[in-house]
C-alpha cells in the first residue's frame, strides 16, 4: 500500500514536468502546426543560461526566472526569426509542411553544438531548491522528498497562471482564438503574426522551467532534455496534440504509469513503456484522451 | 463616395478571378453584389478587406488608398468583414466570439457597451452568451457572426452570403436586421449573395458580377425590373 502511493506520488512529481514540455508542444503545434524539435534545445541553452545564475548567486529561483525569460525570448526568436521567414517562402505544398519541421531538427542540433562549445558535454548538477531525502513518516523514509512536492507545487502554479492567462485575458483569447481560425481573427482585428510569437514566447518560457525543474532532480547535459522532449511529446500525443488540459492529463498519466513501470517491473522497460502507452492510445483514441465524438475540423 | 473601387484586378495564381472592377458605394448606403458561382464575388470581398492583395487597379476609402493592407489594420479603419459560411469560431463560447471584434479597441467599458448592443439586436445571443458557439442553430451563428463585425465599431461591413444554408424565414430575419443596421447606424454595406432577389429587395444598389467583371450596376429597384437581370439571375 505504502510502495502504491509513494510510486504514484512520484509519478505525478515526474509527470508534472512532462506536463511543461507538453504544454509547450502543444502551443505551438495549434498555433503554427510543427511539431517543435527545438523546444528541447531552446529548454536545453535555457537551462544552461539558469543554471549558471543559479550556480553563481546560489539562489535556485532567480535561475529559474532567467531560464523562463530566456526561454521566452528564444522561443519568439525561432518563430521570428525562422518560421516567419520559411513561411514566407513555402506558402503551399510539401515543402510547406515539411521545411519548417526539419528546421526545427536543425535548429535542435546547432543549440547542442553550441551548448556543448560553450559548457562542455559533462554532467552537472545544480542545487536542489529543496531536500531530495524522502520523506519521514514514523519510522520509514520514503522515495518521494520535498524536492518531489516543490515540483508538483511550482508546476500547479504555472499551470494556474497558464489558465488565467488562456481563459480570462484578452491576450488568452488571442490566442486561443488565432490558434483555431486566424482568419477570423485577422479579420475581428487580431494581429496573428504577433499573437503567435508571443504563443512561442510562452511556450518557450515554460519549456525552461521543465528544464531547470528536471535538472534540479537529475542533472544537466547537452543530452539530458531529450527524453524530456520524447516524454513530452507522447503526453501532448494522448491529450490529442490540441487540447493544453489533454496534455497535462496525458503527461501525468504518463508520468505516473513509466514510474510504476520503474516501481514494479523494471528500469530497462520504461522507455519502452512510453511507446507502448502511445501506441495503446493512438490504437483505441488516436484523436487523443480528450476528443470529443466528432474530429475537429481541420 | 466612401467606397470607391477603380479597375480592380485579382488573381487566383493564373486565374483572373476579378478583372478591372469599378465600383462606388456612397455611405450609408446598402449595396448588394449578385451572380453566378465563380462570379468572383467573394473574392472581391476578400480583397476589400485585406485578405487577398490586388493585382492592379485601386481602392480608396475614405480618401485613403487602402489596397494591400492587412485585415487587422483595415479593422482599425472601420473595415468589418463577414466571411462565407458563418464566420464564427466553434470551440469559443459567443461572448467569447463576441468579445474577439473588440479587442484591438483596448477598452474593456466599451466592448461591454458593445456586447449589451448587439444582444439588443439579436436577444436570441443574449440567451446563450455563455455557450460555445458551435451549440448555436445556423442562424445564431449567423447573427453572432455579425454581431462580432458590429463589436468592430464598423463603418464598412462586408458581408459574404449570410443566407447561405439557412431556413427562409430566418433568411428574411437576417436580411431585414441587416437593412435596419445599415439605416441606424449609418453603415455602408457590400452584401454578396445567391439570394438575389432577397438582396436586391432589402438594397439600395445592386451590381451584377458575370466571369469577374460588372454586368450591370444600377439602382436595386432597377435592377429588379430589369426583364435581362430577371430571367439571368432573379428566376423568372
Amino acid at each position: 500500500m505504502q510502495k502504491l502511493l509513494e510510486t504514484f506520488l512520484i509519478g505525478l512529481s515526474t509527470g508534472s514536468i512532462y506536463a511543461l514540455m507538453s504544454i509547450a508542444l502543444v502551443l505551438v503545434w495549434r498555433s503554427t502546426r510543427v511539431v517543435n524539435f527545438a523546444q528541447a534545445g531552446q529548454a536545453m541553452l535555457s537551462t544552461y543560461i539558469g543554471f549558471e545564475i543559479a550556480t553563481r548567486t546560489e539562489i535556485f529561483w532567480l535561475g529559474l526566472l532567467f531560464a523562463i525569460a530566456a526561454g521566452a525570448l528564444l522561443g519568439a526568436g525561432v518563430d521570428y526569426f525562422f518560421m516567419r521567414v520559411l513561411f514566407k517562402h513555402a506558402v503551399s505544398g510539401p515543402a510547406a509542411v515539411v521545411a519548417p519541421v526539419i528546421a526545427t531538427l536543425g535548429l535542435l542540433g546547432l543549440v547542442r553544438s553550441i551548448v556543448g562549445l560553450v559548457w562542455g558535454g559533462e554532467f552537472k548538477s545544480i542545487k536542489a531548491p529543496a531536500s531530495t531525502d524522502g520523506f519521514t513518516i514514523g519510522e520509514t523514509t520514503i522515495p518521494f522528498s520535498p524536492l518531489n512536492l516543490l515540483i508538483i507545487v511550482t508546476v500547479f502554479v504555472i499551470l494556474i497562471a497558464l489558465a488565467i492567462i488562456f481563459q480570462r485575458t484578452n491576450l488568452g483569447l488571442s490566442l486561443r482564438a488565432s490558434a483555431y481560425a486566424p482568419e477570423i481573427a485577422q479579420l475581428a482585428g487580431i494581429r496573428t503574426a504577433r499573437t503567435r510569437t508571443i504563443g512561442w514566447a510562452i511556450a518557450g518560457g515554460v519549456g525552461g522551467v521543465a528544464g531547470m525543474l528536471n535538472t534540479a532532480s537529475n542533472f544537466l547535459s547537452p543530452y539530458s532534455l531529450d527524453l524530456l522532449l520524447v516524454f513530452g511529446f507522447i503526453a501532448a500525443v494522448i491529450g490529442g496534440l490540441e487540447s493544453m488540459v489533454g496534455s497535462v492529463v496525458g503527461a501525468l498519466i504518463l508520468g505516473i504509469a513509466l514510474t510504476f513501470i520503474l516501481n514494479y517491473v523494471g528500469t530497462s522497460l520504461v522507455f519502452i513503456g512510453g511507446f507502448v502507452v502511445l501506441i495503446v492510445v493512438l490504437l483505441v483514441k488516436p484523436d487523443g484522451i480528450m476528443a470529443r465524438g466528432r474530429a475537429r475540423r481541420a | 463616395m466612401s467606397l470607391n473601387v477603380s479597375n480592380l484586378t485579382v488573381h487566383h495564381g493564373a486565374i483572373c478571378a476579378v478583372s478591372q472592377v469599378s465600383i462606388a458605394v456612397p455611405t450609408g448606403k446598402l449595396a448588394a453584389i449578385i451572380g453566378a458561382n465563380g462570379a468572383g464575388k467573394t473574392t472581391l470581398l476578400r480583397t476589400l478587406s485585406g485578405l487577398k492583395t490586388p493585382t492592379n487597379g485601386s481602392i480608396m476609402w475614405k480618401g485613403e488608398k487602402i489596397a494591400g493592407i492587412k485585415p487587422e489594420a483595415l479593422v482599425r479603419r472601420g473595415i468589418s468583414h463577414v466571411s462565407e459560411g458563418k464566420s464564427v469560431i466553434p470551440e469559443l463560447t459567443v461572448r467569447e466570439n463576441l468579445e474577439l471584434g473588440a479587442i484591438w479597441r483596448r477598452n474593456p467599458k466599451e466592448s461591454k457597451e458593445s456586447i449589451d448592443q448587439v444582444v439588443s439586436i439579436f436577444p436570441r445571443l443574449g440567451e446563450r452568451l455563455q455557450q460555445r458557439a458551435d451549440t448555436l442553430s445556423g442562424g445564431e451563428r449567423q447573427m453572432l457572426a455579425i454581431g462580432r463585425a458590429i463589436m468592430s465599431k464598423p463603418q464598412l461591413l462586408l458581408l459574404d452570403e449570410p443566407s447561405l444554408g439557412l431556413a427562409p424565414l430566418v433568411i428574411e430575419q437576417i436580411f431585414q436586421t441587416i437593412r435596419d443596421l445599415t439605416t441606424s447606424m449609418n453603415l455602408t454595406v457590400l452584401l454578396v449573395e445567391q439570394n438575389a432577389m432577397g438582396a436586391l429587395k432589402i438594397a439600395d444598389l445592386g451590381i451584377v458580377l458575370n466571369l469577374g467583371k460588372v454586368v450591370a450596376m444600377n439602382h436595386a429597384q432597377v435592377l429588379i425590373d430589369d426583364p435581362a437581370v430577371r430571367a439571368a439571375y432573379l428566376g423568372y
